[in-house]
């Protein structure tokens, strides 16, 4: 210890480790889903996955890159506006097309890493989607981000709660669930 | 050597992270409290993994084995 006590302090016995409080209700999750890149996405929904089968409650809160994971797959242009179309052209929306943020080569990295997944018997972002709203984990996209990409409900894929905004998310920061940005 | 009768048996042989978890999550699920849950895996990972589980989920780990690359948890759910 290098802490510096100008009087003297008795000396206290060392609080013990708080021991996790084996079956206690533990502390939500709430993850943000800020990227829209293959391997945090990936990260996005272990961690989801991960956390319901811990018996946590788990939120997912879609923003910005994020969102646009979670547009159907089959939606190749998205928005009104000839602005909002040209972001969805240059970055394809859909979980089954992501990108990665280094070694992307063209597509290249993606397939090698989805063969690798494969071979290694990882489950896939789609996959593990799949199973983490089969467990009750809710994804709550962004009502701003849903505007400025002039997204519509029917562009997204099924059993996204309803759009809320920052001030949800930070209520329930400010309730104690534990906070992953990804 | 537990004498009782394991209520259902979870396959996750083969799988990575987090699947062998998820799968005894979503099999623990369906069953009574007190049953019995036998999960193999071949993820190294799972030993640590699976007493985590048991932790923050308040079911016990009874047993816990390791076999030619096959890890046997025995798992009583709460």
């Amino acid at each position: 210890m290098t802490a510096v006590a100008e009087t003297p302090v008795p000396a206290v016995e060392p609080a013990p480790a708080p021991a996790p409080d084996a079956g206690a209700k533990p502390r939500d999750i709430l993850i943000i889903c800020y990227s829209g890149e293959l391997e945090k996405t990936w990260a996005t929904m272990i961690l989801a996955t991960t956390g319901a089968a811990m018996g946590a409650k788990v939120r997912v809160f879609l923003t910005f890159w994020g969102l646009q994971t979670f547009v159907k797959d089959q939606k190749r242009i998205t928005g009104e506006g000839m602005m909002q179309k040209m972001m969805s052209f240059m970055q394809r929306p859909g979980i089954s097309h992501r990108k990665l943020s280094k070694m992307n080569f063209l597509g290249m990295g993606p397939w090698m890493m989805g063969k690798l997944a494969k071979q290694y018997n990882v489950a896939s972002p789609k996959e593990l989607l799949e199973i983490a709203q089969s467990m009750g984990v809710e994804f709550m996209p962004c009502q701003m981000t849903m505007d400025m990409f002039g997204l519509k409900k029917e562009d997204m894929i099924d059993g996204l709660g309803e759009p809320v905004g920052a001030a949800t998310v930070i209520a329930l920061l400010q309730g104690g669930d534990a906070p992953l940005f990804i | 050597m537990s004498t009782e009768q394991v209520a259902q048996i979870v396959d996750a042989k083969g799988l990575s992270c987090p699947m062998p978890i998820v799968k005894t999550a979503q099999a623990a699920k369906g069953l009574a409290s007190g049953q019995l849950l036998e999960v193999l895996a071949t993820d190294p990972g799972s030993t640590k993994d699976f007493t985590a589980w048991a932790k923050a989920t308040g079911n016990e780990l009874v047993e816990q084995t390791v076999e030619g690359g096959v890890y046997r948890f025995v798992l009583r759910k709460k």
